[in-house]
Order: C-alpha cells, then structure tokens, then sequence
C-alpha cells in the first residue's frame, strides 16, 4: 500500500512543515518508509511552493509520482496547477478560506476545511500548516493521531511556548477532518 | 537500528565525517549547497576544518593539498562546478592522492537548469580531466546508498590511492528519507589513517627521507610506469562493478539505467507486472566500472527489448548499455532532460512499444 501527497500553496504558508512533519512522524513512529520530496529554486513569494510525500510498506519507487492519492491545496493557483494529477476517488483537502475557484471534478472527494479563518480565530495565520495537517490526518487516519501529535511536539520542542496554540490549532484539524468523513 | 529523516546532501555530509573526512572545501552551486553548509558546522565539532573557497578550482586544490598531507578530505558541487574541478581531480589521479568528490547533478551542458537531470555521465565515467585517468564513480538511488556509498568511498580512495566520485542528482540532494547511519570513526582511528598514509604522504619526515607530490614532470619512464600501474589498477576493478537485478529472469522487456532514473524504473516495472507485463530491471550502483556482467542475467531469448531510461538528452548512458548488450537484443531510449523529472507512465508506455 502507498500513498502519495502533494501539498501546495503560497510560499510561506508552512508548505513544506506539512510535507515534513509527515515525512517525520513516519520516520520516528512507524516502520513504513517515506520519502519528501520538496521543489526548490527559482521560488518566488507568492508563487507556488508545492512538495510532494509518499508513505509506504514497501520500498518506495519513484518520490514524485504521476498521479496523487491525496492532496492538500492551500490556494487557488495551487488547485488549478494539480488538481488534473489527483486520482480519481483520491481525497483533495482545501483550504476553503481562500481557495475558492469552482472545482469542476466530481470524480474526487473533496473535504473543505476553513483553515485560513481558523487560523485567524485563533490569533494567529501561522497555525495554518497545522490546522490543515489536522485535518488531514482526521479525515484519513494515515498514522494515528498521537504519532502526528508527538512529531509536532518534538519539532516545535524548542517553542514550548507555541505548544498550546498548535494543540488547539491540530485540534481543530482533525475535528474538521473527522466530522468531513 | 536507529532510523533519522535527513537530506540527501546532508546524509551524504554525515557519512563523510563519520568515515573520517576532516577537511572539505567548496563553493555555493545548487542543488548541493546543504553540503557545504552542513560541513560548515558539523567539521569544526570534530576538530576538521572547512573553508569556503574563492572558487570551484580553489577548492579542489585545497583538497588536493589537505589529501597529499594524508587527510581524509572532500569537495562537492553540481555539474557546471564539477567541469572547474577537472583540472585538479587530474592532478589528484595523476599523483595518486586519495580524495573524494560529489557531484549533485543539475541540467546541463552549460549553466544548464538547476533542477535535477544526468547529463554528466560520460564526464563522470570516461573524462573527468585531461589524461585519461579513470575513478570508481558511484551512482546512488535512494539517500540509503548514498550514506553508504560515501562511507565506503573513502575506503576506496585510501585503498587505491585515487580519486572517487559520488554522481548523485538533484533529487538524491533533496529528498528527505529515513536513513540509518554508519558508526563514526574514532579520533585514534582517524589518527591511524593518516599515519597509515607516511610513505607518501606529505605528512612530515626525517631528514633523508621525502615525500614527492607529482601530478607529472619531465621522466617519460618514470610517468609512463605510474600510467602503466594506473592501468593495471583500472582493470582490476571490473570484477567489483556492483549493480543490481529487478525480476530479470523471465522479462520479456528489461528497463536498465542508474540513479534517480532506476528508482523510478522500479516502480514502472512493479506496475507493468501488475499489468501482467513481464517486464524487469537492470540498475547499475556503480557506472565505473560499470557492470557489463549485469546484462548477460538477461535471458535473450525471451526478451524482446531493452530500454534505456535517464534524465538526459542526448542519450548516454546507453553507450554502455549497446556495448553490454552487444547486438543481442534491440534497444531503445525514454529521457528527458534539463530538470524534467521521468513519468513513470511515460516510461511504461516506452516499454510496452518495445513489445509491440
């Protein structure tokens, strides 16, 4: 069984902590293997930055592959860049704050999580990544919750105080991932 | 064992310190640049010592200088940087000084792209400077094999006594994959490395007794016995090329390449056969030398077709592959080049017209 993401957005939406903490939690809590596979270069603020995981029992092929089971989508030129890669039946997470554009697909399952106004009812639009991981893990269980919860923990260990607004922000997440089934 | 999530660059930059490597020197170029920044920090916690140089040709004579002092060193950079190093990995072949270089490879000829790609092969395997020198070069496909195959390159430099590449990619640089680490060497172990290294090296000696540096000079007998020798080495190493075999027995369509490119070859050959298609792999872990043995495994007489995959156009890998192969089977190419990643469902549409 493999299962392959890309997530995408604005640079500097936490893009590339989603893809990571991911690759993380799988790589301390489990015995599947991972790959994350970040593009990089020429990137601009206010491009795309997008990154790509996959989550196996086997050994991993191709890091990049053609077609996505899931994806998670945190802007609208994102969406019209990858949603033509997504599986049919594949699961598309958006964050539906912002990524407004009409998804014309009926072949997918979409799960709409308000992560942007989360983010700000919480105080704070950098909880976004984590929000959206929530979610994300809410909805498809990949690994269990307190494998992500912990990766989170260890990674933001130096900022303890950070700690309970992530929680709540995670929380959040997964409600909204969990009540999208 | 321990599993860690790391880059390749600074995976590839762990194993080198913990074989012993104490000096790297090198300049910014992407997609390599996490390995001179991780050397940066991590050198000095082992009492090594790192130097941003001026310039790709000052680095690789830094470590042609810290090597010939019988020193575990290092430089790294990415294809158009690697074409600057050649002058002095000639040197260092020439004088027989052991080091080791990476080349995270990026679009080329030229500047190129600075996404990933393989168009240095035959700059890698046939002349990496002037003078017709040959180096193992090692051709990692997951970042696994890279921290294993730096490791073990050091050992192959000190063994022989020449340079050793390590041709990664752009996406070997880049990819974070759980790794398990080799052990760190111990300071008394590096000490008896270098001290290991005293009839050559550089490394201080009685009066009476000197070591000579000689990328070359005026004794043609003298030169042309150290190429003779250099020959006999090369020769000797065809029997440890290393490669590996995917479901060759029964295929009928044999997909063959190295480094990023295999990888993604394996999963076409997992979902052809998912597709009942007979299909297998030929990957080559080392490019030099290269594996000529891997291709006879192939049975002929069942098989229809070899193709040949790598990020690069022109072709060049397969120069090596036909010459393997010799006649015994057609054989055909599915590359693209400057940064653009092999589809995996590109690459099984190429292998099913070969069966057509």
């Amino acid at each position: 069984m493999e299962t392959n993401i890309c997530i995408a957005g604005f640079g500097g939406q936490g893009v590339m902590t989603i893809g990571k903490f991911l690759a993380q939690a799988v790589t301390d809590s489990t015995d599947l293997q991972t790959v994350f596979f970040p593009t990089y270069g020429a990137e601009q603020r206010g491009g795309t930055a997008n990154c790509f995981v996959v989550i196996s029992d086997e050994e991993i092929g191709t890091p990049k592959s053609d077609l996505m089971d899931d994806m998670i989508i945190l802007n609208n030129p994102s969406l019209n860049k990858f949603i033509d890669s997504l599986k049919p039946g594949g699961n598309l997470f958006i964050n539906e704050t912002i990524v407004t554009d009409e998804i014309k697909r009926t072949d997918i399952n979409v799960i709409k999580v308000p992560g942007t106004q989360l983010a700000l009812d919480l105080g704070n639009t950098k909880v976004l990544n984590v929000i959206m991981l929530g979610a994300y893990i809410g909805y498809t269980e990949v690994f269990p919750v307190d494998v992500m919860w912990s990766t989170i923990e260890h990674k933001l260990g130096k900022k303890v105080e950070l700690l309970p607004l992530n929680k709540e922000a995670f929380e959040k997440g997964l409600e909204y991932g969990r009540k999208n089934k | 064992m321990e599993r860690v999530l790391m880059k390749g660059c600074e995976a590839i930059s762990e194993a080198a310190v913990r074989a012993g490597c104490r000096f790297f020197a090198g300049y910014p170029i992407t997609p390599q640049n996490e390995i001179p920044e991780y050397m940066a920090r991590r050198l000095p916690e082992v009492g090594g010592q790192f130097v941003q140089s001026e310039s790709e040709v000052a680095a690789i004579n830094m470590v042609y200088g810290n090597a010939s002092s019988g020193v575990r060193a290092m430089t790294s950079s990415s294809s158009c940087g690697i074409s600057l190093k050649s002058e002095g990995v000639s040197y260092c072949a020439m004088a027989r000084i052991p080091m080791v270089y990476v080349n995270v490879s990026r679009g080329g000829p030229g500047v190129g792209t600075i996404q990933p790609a393989q168009q240095d092969y035959h700059q890698a395997t046939k002349a990496s400077g002037n003078g017709g020198f040959r180096m193992r070069v090692f051709a990692p496909a997951t970042v696994q094999e890279a921290v294993d195959m730096t490791y073990k390159a050091f050992e192959y430099a000190d063994k022989d006594r020449n340079p050793v590449l390590i041709l990664a990619d752009g996406v070997i640089g880049s990819v974070l994959e759980p790794v398990v680490l080799p052990p760190q060497k111990t300071e008394e172990e590096v000490a008896a490395i270098k001290a290991g290294k005293d009839e050559w090296a550089a490394i201080g000696h009685e009066l009476g007794s000197r070591a000579w540096i000689n990328p070359g000079g005026w004794d043609n007998l003298l030169y042309e016995s150290v190429n003779k020798a250099a020959d006999d080495m090369y020769k000797a190493w065809a029997e440890e090329a290393e490669y590996e075999l995917f479901m060759v027995e029964d295929a009928e369509v044999i997909l063959t390449g190295y480094g990023i490119s295999a990888r993604i070859a394996r999963s076409a050959v997992k979902a052809l056969r998912e597709e009942g298609i007979k299909a297998g792999l030929v990957r080559a872990k080392t490019v030099f030398p290269f594996p000529y043995k891997a291709y006879d495994a192939i049975n002929y007489d069942i098989c229809k077709g070899i193709l040949d995959v790598e990020m690069s156009i022109p072709a060049q890998f397969v120069d090596d592959v036909k010459v393997a192969v010799n006649g015994r089977c057609p054989i055909s190419c599915y590359g693209r080049s400057a940064g653009i990643m092999l589809s995996k469902f590109d690459m099984m549409d190429a292998a099913k017209a070969m069966l057509k």
